[in-house]
């Protein structure tokens, strides 16, 4: 690669500050940028992290003077709140379970920040993503199965992808993790994130009751159509979810119960059992597919799940896709990846799933 | 231009580290922080190795507090002042949470009624946030003053605010030039409508002090705020003027020192550099605000001749206005697009302010002299001090017409236009 201008996104975790590091030692000019993503970056969260408090900032510009780079902050909070929250709590009030990372990865990072730093004169933007991407823009697994981001990336289009660079994709985390300690960065040991950034508590049920208020409604036995009990608010609730039903008795047949839909019209949230949870076949729409007729290859339909053998077939502009095994715990909302090995093939937003 | 040594600190166990200075940085950020000037580091570095606690009997005590003493003369004498009018503090920021705070609370214990404080709407957030403490937390009742689209504040305003009920008021505070602007206020004036009642008057002199005038007598304020790190000595040490007879309960309470209402050991090199920069930057005053002022022009002109959209906020160029302040908006461009890309060809300004994560946000003086969100966002402040040079104003005048160019093409995308 020759001398690039180069922008980093540096969240303030392990991965970035190594990425930024890397596209260093390769030679290029890097900046460092920190997504100010919450309107009131004050609010430092305990116990947690994710990418909007103070202390990321800090631990942002702190890596960033270690490697030597210029470092700034830009702010994203009004742009992340109408494209990454406002969706996220519209798309639970519709009885979807959104992705916001990969909303954030669309709209914020490879939309919003990657169109600026394009304008001011950047030729590419590095992000910390576990993911590998060829010359060719082909987006492929991570070597670390483990920490494999691609299936958050997978509904990017390839205009975005073409000035991304992800420069962990060939290595672990464990080998990142030494690596950001050989260079002296103190976030070498941060704890990874995992839950949503904006729901400091990690209580999605809670923030969402905050912010949609109590919605009322039954919890339904699918089989038999009887009332089990009463919920404040179907939003609270997710597709395969088995736990904090708040169902007072047993089913009689004495197996564990389980969400099988959410009907937010009517605030019902239907139940029943695990043989009900299997999903044979999808609609995905928002598709990225740059294929044609019906192409066999495997899907990911989580974003820590496996993958199962899938066709796919485009119809205007939706997927059809026919799985050669049962998937559980998906749900509309939710992204669908589609792989042949390694690569990336295309993916999209499930729209619907049926048995 | 001025080469600049970046000092890293030493890992424990480690060696001392130094990066060599980037050969050509234009700072234009004077009124940020300005370069110790070498008579303040003379004076700072003869005394650091000298033991001596200003409060102690013995010789060494004896001598710290001569250094003291001397230097708050020194200062006094630069400023207009009698030396005990000097309280020597931690910086600006401490001199202004003690002027409003101490006024406050002395008033207020004198008189209950007495809770409203008047503070102009384009204070520096020392003064800003400090009276917004005390109504939010004391009882106190924070007005600010309007200011015009220059950002002055007509003593008719301020005579109007004070005649509404004048036994309220606890005090007044009007800084005497604004720090992102460096629009002078007329604080004589403003002093004296605040005396006609009685009332107390503090000015923030810590951009004016050193570019202009600044006689405490002749501003006729009770109350006045310095900070050394503006004029050329160290960060760290500032002053507060309070006139005889005017109360100030203290912030510290401890060893008494400084007439008691500042306690904490006395910081010897601090003051004493702090001294040795007022002279330095006194004696040169005469010359040197025609020479800035003068720059500063020819910066504004060639600015706008490159970026013929651009506007100067604030008050027109001449004795309204701190000689080293240029201001400007570049519409349809955010301001710490700007600055990022002047930051990478060298050239070193400001946006208004930053919230402590470092996000830029559009600057309370613009929106309180009634500019809009986006004027307020694309404005930079250039500002020139002792060392800049007309080859500082012909560096940023190469570079500023792409970058304002490039700019603009990432505003557009964020939905500012030009215009
Ligand atoms: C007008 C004004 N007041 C107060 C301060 C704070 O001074 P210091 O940095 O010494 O605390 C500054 C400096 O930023 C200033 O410009």
């Amino acid at each position: 690669m020759s001398r690039m201008r180069v922008l980093a996104a540096m969240s303030g975790g392990v991965d970035s500050a190594v990425a930024a590091a890397r596209a260093v030692d390769a030679g290029h000019d890097v900046t460092g940028v920190h997504l100010a993503l919450s309107r009131s970056p004050a609010s430092d969260r305990v116990g947690a992290r994710g990418c909007c408090t103070l202390e990321d900032a800090r631990d942002a510009r702190r890596a960033a003077d270690v490697l030597g780079i210029p470092f700034y902050v830009w702010d994203l909070a009004e742009r992340f709140e109408t494209e990454v929250i406002d969706e996220f709590v519209a798309d639970y009030s519709a009885g979807r379970t959104p992705n916001p990372c990969v909303r954030c990865n669309e709209r914020i990072k490879f939309a919003a920040v990657l169109e600026k730093a394009l304008a001011l004169g950047f030729d590419a933007v590095v992000t910390g993503h576990h993911a590998r991407l060829d010359e060719d823009g082909t987006l492929r697994r991570s070597v670390d199965p483990a920490k494999d981001q691609s299936y958050v990336l997978g509904t990017l289009r390839p205009e975005q992808l073409a000035a991304a660079r992800f420069p962990l994709g060939d290595s672990t985390k464990a080998q990142v993790r030494e690596e950001a300690a050989r260079r002296g960065l103190a976030v070498a040991d941060k704890p990874d994130s995992h839950d949503i950034c904006f729901v400091a508590s990690g209580d999605t049920g809670a923030w969402l009751r905050e912010r949609l208020g109590p919605r009322p409604g039954p919890v339904v036995d699918a089989e038999t159509g009887e009332t089990l009990g009463e919920h404040d608010g179907a939003y609270a609730f997710t597709v395969g979810q088995r736990r904090g039903l708040g169902l007072g008795r047993p089913a009689p047949d004495g197996r564990p119960r389980y969400v099988l839909e959410i009907s937010p019209a009517t605030s019902t949230v239907t139940v029943g059992p695990s043989s009900a949870l299997d999903m044979r076949s999808l609609v995905a729409e928002r598709m990225v597919w740059p294929h044609d007729g019906p192409v066999s290859c495997t899907a990911q339909v989580r974003a820590h799940g496996g993958v199962v053998p899938a066709v796919v077939t485009a119809r205007g502009d939706e997927l059809d896709v026919r799985l050669a095994e049962p998937v559980r715990g998906t749900a509309a909302g939710q992204a669908v990846v589609f792989y042949d090995g390694d690569r990336v093939l295309g993916g999209g937003r499930i729209r619907s799933l049926a048995a | 231009m001025r080469g600049r040594v970046r000092a890293v600190v030493p890992r424990p166990g480690g060696a001392p580290e130094w990066q060599l200075p980037s050969t050509d940085v234009t700072y234009l950020d004077h009124a940020a922080t300005t370069p110790m000037r070498p008579e303040a580091v003379a004076a700072f570095t003869a005394v650091l190795t000298d033991a001596g606690n200003a409060s102690s009997l013995h010789a060494g005590g004896r001598r710290a507090r001569r250094i003291v003493e001397e230097s708050r003369e020194s200062l006094a004498e630069v400023l207009g002042a009698r030396p005990s009018d000097l309280i020597f503090t931690a910086g600006g920021t401490e001199s202004d949470n003690l002027a409003i705070k101490g006024l406050y609370w002395s008033r207020r214990a004198a008189d209950p009624r007495r809770r409203r404080i008047l503070v102009s709407a384009v204070e520096h957030p020392a003064v800003l946030d400090t009276a917004s403490w005390l109504a939010r937390r004391q009882g106190a009742v924070l007005e600010t003053l309007p200011v015009d689209e220059t950002g002055l504040v007509a003593p008719e305003v301020l005579r109007a605010a004070v005649e509404s009920d004048p036994a309220s008021v606890a005090l007044v505070s009007v800084m005497w030039a604004n720090s992102e602007v460096g629009t002078i206020q007329p604080v004589a004036e403003l002093a004296r409508v605040a005396h006609a009642r009685d009332i107390p008057f503090h000015t923030d002199a810590v951009q004016a002090f050193g570019q202009i005038e600044t006689s405490f007598a002749a501003s006729e304020a009770d109350a006045l705020t310095i900070s050394a790190h503006k004029i050329g000595g160290p960060v760290g040490v500032g002053a507060l003027l309070v006139r005889r007879g005017v109360e100030v309960e203290p912030l510290a309470h401890g060893g008494g020192q400084e007439r008691d209402v500042r306690s904490g050991t006395l910081n010897t090199p601090g003051v004493a550099a702090f001294a040795a920069a007022a002279a330095a930057v006194t004696a040169e005053l005469p010359a040197e605000r025609v020479r800035l002022a003068s720059l500063r022009d020819d910066l504004v002109r060639r600015v706008l001749a490159e970026v013929p959209g651009a506007t100067l906020n604030g008050a027109a160029p001449g004795a309204g206005r701190l000689p080293g302040n240029a201001h400007l908006t570049f519409p349809g461009c955010e301001g710490d697009s700007l600055l990022m890309l002047l930051d990478a060809h060298g050239v070193e300004c400001s946006t208004g302010s930053a919230c402590s994560a470092g996000v830029a946000r559009p600057s309370h003086v613009l929106l309180a002299m009634g500019a809009g969100e986006a004027h307020a966002r694309g404005s930079l402040r250039f500002s020139l001090g002792h060392g800049s040079s007309a080859a500082d104003v012909d560096a940023l005048v190469a570079v500023i017409g792409p970058v304002v160019a490039r700019a603009s093409r990432a505003g557009e995308l964020a939905g500012l236009s030009a215009g």
